[in-house]
């Protein structure tokens, strides 16, 4: 397996499965950027059976350069719902990950907030705090709202989370909680489970999750999934394996040891995780985050979102 | 006079012989030249659509942004290196004997630590902002950590040791005679420091300099913590936002470009400055004793870039370990940490040794085309690791191809299945293409001071070729040698993008834990496998500085 999941979130389930079957587990981990260029250089002749990525636009990637191989498995289908899966069948995702609004208690009435689209409204002035537009998860974002909203809208929305920032975007989610925590800025978008881990360790902090909607329809959702690999040498293994992966047992691991969400939805989130209430995902297709990713990136450049 | 202005002259060889040589150093940098020429041939099919709007909206600023840090940098640790370098070397003041060693280990410390740690202190949010908010009600008026400043201050203050070390050898090999000459014919103490002292030790500060250069263009850790825009960070940003790797390449030759300009500001920088010393360098002239406010003032200088690029950050990083890293701790680091210095080590000695073939092909048959060779090979130390992996992986993935259907062909079905892609000869032959200049600049500064006078000296006492080398360059070179093998072995102990992507299955190194770690962004967890590459790192950094004070 190639993973760009690090080894401390998979390696139990791993371990679990072998304990279970008696199927070891090699893997490598990397950035998915080298793993896939490896695995395309690699081609037919690539040890590599699993492709594991904590994004839904890496995978989309390497099944749009032929790397991945359609997986056809009425197990995969029931436990996963179709806008988590690649509408052709070569990756799904195997944990949630949402991305939503954070804000202070102290300073924030969550009556005032609806969607990510709202924080670019005038009222927000100085009082945002935005991660680096380098972040994967914020180029899936904005992916997704150019899938809802065109690039025109989109870009004016950008433009005014922009005008609206009260410092230098962050490099990671957790810094700018913190800002939030400190009275730099009042709201911010954040994954749920950077949140998840900060109030794990200090559940005082005057800091809340709200569930944000996507026009109108429900909260960003992004993927950790995987696919197997177009040349894996044991291809009847590997969907076993992720077959295994989608059910309940190890879904529960899986999404629990990063505090995101399981993807089969039956299976329930990590107690302080279900703390955080329900939330409707947007019904939108994860695949289109990889579609229109270079757009969105491009985009944020234009509206000086750095 | 101990010093004279000799003008090397390197002994003439015939054209076959600069022609074999010219081969032979081909060879010999091969690894080297592969990622070079997989970046270049990018150019060949260029990404119209990328380019257009990276040119219209992102190159400007960020070839801006990439100049103000490459010159802030080097010209920050090449004030810095120099000044503790010579303090060091030539004073006396109370704690000499401890700092001398102490600030070289800096260099033990990855960039993007420190550059964590000083957002996570400075920052709005930081303690030290939240206690004058506590105090003063307001921390509006503190400069933002976050910003062109404290990056360059950040990787100032973890790149000078590069300068420091090398500057010191030109320090403690020169002698006080040079000065003492100067002296004599009246020039004051501080003119004398700048008009002679200073210019013999030039080609060490600049070949110093020109490695914190090149490491500045590549880093993309520290810059990418403070969100800095650079052309790494742009690289990144097209290859892993926008797919294209190919728009990546294509502005890693972009970045080739910056490197010629470095190489052309050192060359300019060293012409004329030939300078060598021919007899007495194992004698030390005494140091100048510092005494009073001047003495203060150079412990309180020494202790202040330690306590920032050091003591300070290791503390914060035991802090974090004690808190809530130690859980990690377990039989596998022992695992971790043999897997990081079977590596470093080896790449140290064969990087050394190679620099020595290289920079003695240069000094005995340095035609136009061999010189052009070195600086080409060297060159790929500017290349940010991830995009040079991929520059020397992918290639070896394609003899391992071509190998395999050879062996398909021949054995059939029951052929074993290669994998070249996954072996430690890989991932050396990557840190040999990556390192080479951090192995050479020092050995070709310290070969510098080699005259043909000694050569010749040399060879009319009976010792010419391999024992020439033996038993007169290579104990002269001991601190050059020792400098180059150093910076490679912490420089590997630092390296994660090559490791990650060319390592066999389950070959992990402590900076592949901390890649582990910091990829999803738990930092603090990170702090154990990092506390461990410092440490690790002290090691060499220990072996050097004893023997510094009396060998050349």
């Amino acid at each position: 397996m190639y993973s760009s999941r690090n080894e401390q979130l998979i390696k139990p389930m791993f371990d679990r499965y072998t304990q279970e079957t008696g199927q070891a587990i090699r893997f490598v981990t990397d950035d998915a950027g080298p793993l896939i260029e490896r695995l395309a250089a690699e081609g037919k002749n690539s040890p590599a059976d699993i492709l594991l990525t904590v994004d839904a636009g890496q995978l989309w990637q390497a099944a749009e350069r032929g790397l991945l191989q359609p997986i056809e498995s009425e197990i995969i289908k029931t436990n996963i719902p179709a806008h988590l899966r690649d509408p052709q069948s070569r990756w799904f995702g195997l944990s949630v990950r949402a991305r939503t609004i954070v804000y202070s208690t102290e300073r924030v009435d969550p009556q005032d907030l609806s969607g990510y689209e709202d924080l670019a409204d005038e009222r927000w002035r100085g009082r945002l705090c935005l991660r680096t537009s380098k972040s994967v998860y914020n180029q899936s974002l904005v992916a997704m709202m150019i899938a809802a909203h065109g690039e025109e809208r989109t870009e004016e929305i950008v433009r005014g989370w922009v005008a609206n920032l009260a410092t230098e975007p962050f490099a990671n989610d957790t810094r700018l909680m913190e800002a939030i925590v400190a009275g730099q800025c009042d709201v911010g978008i954040v994954n749920s489970y950077y949140f998840g881990r900060l109030v794990r360790d200090k559940p005082d902090l005057p800091i809340k999750l709200f569930w944000a909607t996507l026009a109108g329809e429900g909260v960003h959702v992004n993927v950790s999934g995987a696919g197997v690999t177009a040349a894996a040498p044991r291809a009847e293994a590997a969907r076993k394996f992720l077959e295994w992966l989608t059910e309940a047992e190890a879904q529960a691991m899986f999404a629990g040891a990063n505090l995101e969400y399981p993807a089969n939805p039956n299976v329930a989130p990590d107690p302080l995780v279900a703390a955080w209430g329900t939330f409707q995902p947007s019904p939108l297709n994860v695949a289109q985050a990889g579609e229109l990713q270079a757009a969105a990136v491009r985009l944020m450049d234009r509206a000086g979102f750095r | 006079m101990a010093v004279v202005a000799a003008e090397l002259a390197p002994p003439r060889s015939s054209r076959a012989a600069d022609l074999r040589s010219f081969l032979l150093l081909a060879v010999l940098c091969l690894p080297a030249l592969v990622p070079l020429a997989v970046v270049l041939s990018a150019v060949l099919t260029p990404e119209v659509e990328v380019w257009s709007h990276l040119l219209q909206y992102v190159l400007p600023e960020v070839i801006a942004n990439t100049i103000v840090l490459v010159v802030g940098v080097s010209l920050g640790a090449a004030v810095l290196g120099t000044l503790l370098a010579w303090v060091t070397s030539a004073c006396e003041f109370p704690g000499r004997r401890f700092f001398e060693w102490a600030l070289l280990l800096p260099l033990a410390m990855p960039a993007y630590v420190l550059a964590f740690i000083a957002i996570g202190y400075l920052d709005y949010a930081g303690p030290l902002q939240s206690w004058l908010r506590e105090v003063f009600g307001s921390s509006r008026w503190v400069p933002p950590i976050r910003s062109t400043g404290g990056v360059i201050a950040v990787l100032t203050l973890s790149l000078y040791p590069y300068v420091y070390l090398l500057a010191r050898a030109a320090f403690l090999s020169q002698g006080r005679r040079a000065q003492e000459a100067a002296r004599s014919l009246g020039m004051s103490a501080a003119r004398a420091w700048w008009r002679v002292v200073l210019p013999m030790a030039r080609p060490w500060i600049v070949a110093g300099a020109a490695l914190v250069a090149m490491e500045t263009l590549a880093d993309f850790g520290a810059v990418s913590v403070f969100n800095y825009d650079t052309l790494t960070t742009t690289m990144y940003r097209a290859w892993f936002g926008m797919f294209s790797v190919n728009a990546a390449l294509e502005l890693a030759a972009v970045l080739l470009v910056f490197v010629l300009i470095v190489f052309a500001f050192e060359r300019r920088a060293r012409a004329g400055l030939r300078f060598a010393t021919t007899r007495d360098l194992s004698q030390q002239a005494p140091r100048i004793r510092l005494r009073g406010a001047r003495a203060t003032l150079a412990t309180c200088f020494a202790a202040v870039v330690f306590g920032l690029g050091f003591f300070f950050p290791v503390l914060q990083l035991v802090l974090w370990v004690v808190e809530r890293a130690a859980m990690d701790l377990d039989a596998r680091y022992f695992e971790f940490v043999m897997h990081s210095v079977v590596l470093a080590t080896s790449a140290a000695l064969i990087i050394s040794a190679a620099s020595l073939l290289v920079a003695y092909l240069e000094r005995h048959h340095g035609t136009l085309m061999v010189k052009l060779l070195v600086r080409i090979a060297t060159s790929g130390y500017a290349i940010p690791g991830t995009v040079l992996a991929i520059g020397i992986v992918v290639p070896i993935i394609g003899v391992n191809n071509t190998l395999q259907s050879w062996l398909s062909a021949w054995l059939g079905p029951s052929a074993p299945a290669l994998l070249l892609q996954g072996t430690l000869i890989t991932v050396l032959l990557a840190y040999f293409a990556r390192f080479l200049a951090v192995g050479f600049n020092p050995v070709e500064s310290g070969l510098n001071r080699i005259t043909a006078a000694i050569d010749e000296a040399a060879v009319s006492l009976g010792a010419a070729g391999f024992q020439l080398v033996r038993r007169v360059h290579v104990p002269l070179l001991r601190t050059s040698l020792m400098t180059a093998a150093i910076l490679v072995f912490v420089d590997v102990m630092k390296e994660m993008p090559i490791t990650l992507i060319a390592r066999p299955f389950g070959w992990d190194t402590l900076a592949v834990r901390v890649f582990e770690m910091t990829s999803e962004g738990e930092w603090e967890r990170a702090a154990l496998p990092a506390l461990a590459i410092v440490l690790v790192g002290l090691i060499p950094a220990a072996l050097l500085t004893p023997r510094g004070e009396h060998v050349a």
